[in-house]
């Protein structure tokens, strides 16, 4: 324990490792959201897709596949939604935020370990998902679309890391759960991302086209030869959503600051 | 200088927390803060950690600004309103936080130090109140820090873990660290502090090393009846810092109960009911202030 010289700071790469490996505990530790994301969207494929799986959709994509990069879709989300808006809504809760504040690690590389770890297991989440309807549904696709589906999923996920982020910072940790599955379920369902958007009632179809889970699904539609929008538009509605979304979640966070750190 | 503030005010809404406080700390120093709850210990120690601003007055920590990272990675903390995620193993929350600063101790000497090897392997989330406070601790040195901020270290633990946890700190003051504590026992500051510093209402009513402070407000109360209990308040030449009388029950509050006692046997005051006990901090206070402590 010498008082002499010494580095002044802790290297930025060894506290983002030790930090997301910590975060990756922490989540795989806590079941509530583990098997919520790694699980239920294998479970609701079970039974929305498989039955369905062996279709050929009218516009000769088949369904099987059409329904897999559907519920790749909402897998992401859920995982964004779920690691942010309860995770942050948690660590309030249990006050793990004034430690780490009062500690050197700088703020950032503490989100950028938290985003991370989420694309980690939306990563698990799909490639979990893919594998089931290969080998129960019999769905294959040649690998390189499944990785476009993945890598494009993964990179439009930001809207979802908002609004995970808005409901972490709004809600108290008792109510965050409830508020991102209200928020959420609904969202995925008028979104056509369970059932084709022609089957639900007219007033969802009218609504579906302006939500952001249904720009975000058509980026994985569109890498099956299936989307109804240019790539471009659906860009430009998930970064309209990112804006607000993080407009409410720095809003809410200020709040939060003025009150307990100001 | 390891902490400076000066002329810091703090303002909460309508509460003024800090009213104009200069004080600084050199390297090295053991100091308490001893105050009564909502005396302005806690908002003084954020101030200092830059978990919060002045409203006006300036914080410095290590020549730096408080959140500066390099003054920081210099700094342990214990708060008082502050968790681990419970999922973690004591172990993995120790390693993590240590691996926040540039050259923290070995993960197995900072368990040890802190009587966590036992449960090491135990999740945070089961462990009890006591040992969950031993995990802050650990969490506080692990990073081998010159400057260690400790906001009522011991307010959950028995007597023998006060103990152990005092040797403790007083092992890592010999090395050299800077300690500021805060606490509202005066026999825990006057054990383990170099320097005692009161504050009350938001501002510092004292700052002297522990044996003038202990003379300045007395440690024993002696508290009796007398038949003319207001005659008996007003004696003179009597070692007492304060006196009080509560209908027929006079109360002195002095450093010397024996040659208080001494005094009354002398003059043959007679008194029944005799009680010495120790002097609790709010009796400290009204002889420091003239008012008893706030009770918000």
């Amino acid at each position: 324990m010498s008082r002499g010289e010494r580095a002044s700071v802790a290297p930025l790469g060894r506290m983002l490792l030790a930090q997301t490996r910590s975060q990756v505990r922490i989540l795989v530790r806590t079941p509530a959201f583990s098997v919520t994301s790694l699980l239920l969207p294998i479970v609701l494929f079970t039974f929305f897709g498989l039955p369905f799986a062996h279709l050929t959709r009218h516009d000769a994509v088949s369904a099987g596949v059409y329904l897999l990069a559907s519920f790749g879709a909402y897998a992401v989300g859920s995982v964004m939604v779920y690691a942010f808006g309860v995770g942050v809504a948690l660590e309030r809760g249990m006050r793990v935020d004034a430690l780490v504040r009062a500690s050197p690690l700088p703020p950032a590389l503490y989100m950028l370990a938290k985003v991370g770890t989420a694309m980690l297991f939306a990563c698990a989440a799909l490639v979990l998902l893919f594998a089931y309807g290969a080998l129960m549904g019999g769905v294959h696709q040649p690998l390189g679309v499944w990785l476009t589906v993945i890598v494009r999923l993964l990179a439009g996920a930001v809207p979802f890391i908002a609004l995970g982020l808005s409901i972490g910072y709004l809600a108290g940790p008792g109510a965050a759960p409830a508020v991102a599955n209200f928020v959420y379920l609904p969202m995925a369902f008028a979104s056509g991302i369970f059932l084709p958007l022609d089957r639900l009632p007219s007033a969802v179809q009218t609504v579906a086209p302006y939500l952001p889970m249904h720009h975000y699904a058509q980026l994985a539609w569109s890498a099956i030869g299936s989307g109804s929008e240019p790539m471009a538009a659906s860009v430009v509605w998930l970064a309209g959503y990112s804006v607000l979304f993080f407009a409410v979640a720095v809003l809410a966070f200020r709040r939060e600051e003025r009150a307990r750190f100001a | 200088m390891v902490v400076e503030l000066t002329a810091v005010r703090k303002r909460f809404g309508d509460v003024e927390a800090l009213r104009g406080v200069d004080l600084t700390i050199g390297g090295g120093e053991v100091v308490a803060l001893l105050g009564p709850n909502g005396a302005g210990k806690t908002t003084a120690i954020s101030l200092m950690l830059g978990l919060r601003r002045p409203t006006s007055g300036r914080a410095r920590l290590l020549g730096l600004d408080p959140t500066d990272r390099r003054a920081r990675s210099r700094c342990g903390a214990m708060l008082q309103e502050s968790g681990v995620s419970g999922a973690l193993t004591v172990r993995e929350a120790v390693a993590l936080f240590g691996a926040y600063y540039p050259e923290p101790l070995a993960t197995d000497r900072v368990l040890a130090l802190a009587g966590l090897a036992e449960v090491a392997r135990s999740r945070v989330g089961t462990l009890s109140s006591g040992q969950r406070q031993r995990v802050f601790f650990a969490i506080a040195v692990c990073g081998n820090p010159d400057v260690l901020f400790l906001d009522e270290p011991t307010a959950a633990m028995d007597v023998e873990g006060r103990r152990v946890f005092l040797d403790t700190l007083r092992g890592l003051a010999a090395d050299g660290r800077t300690i500021v504590l805060t606490t509202h026992h005066l026999e825990e500051a006057d054990a383990l502090a170099g320097r005692i510093v009161v504050v009350d209402h938001g501002v510092v009513v004292a700052d002297a090393a522990p044996a003038e402070i202990k003379a300045c407000i007395g440690t024993k109360r002696v508290s009796f009846r007398a038949a003319d209990a207001a005659e008996v308040s007003r004696l003179d030449g009597l070692p007492v810092a304060h006196v009080t009388v509560d209908g027929g029950r006079v109360t002195f509050v002095t450093s010397e109960p024996e040659a208080v006692l001494r005094a009354l046997f002398e003059r043959h005051v007679p008194i029944r009911d005799l009680e010495v006990t120790g002097a609790t901090l709010e009796q400290a206070f009204l002889t420091l202030t003239g008012r008893p402590p706030d009770t918000r």
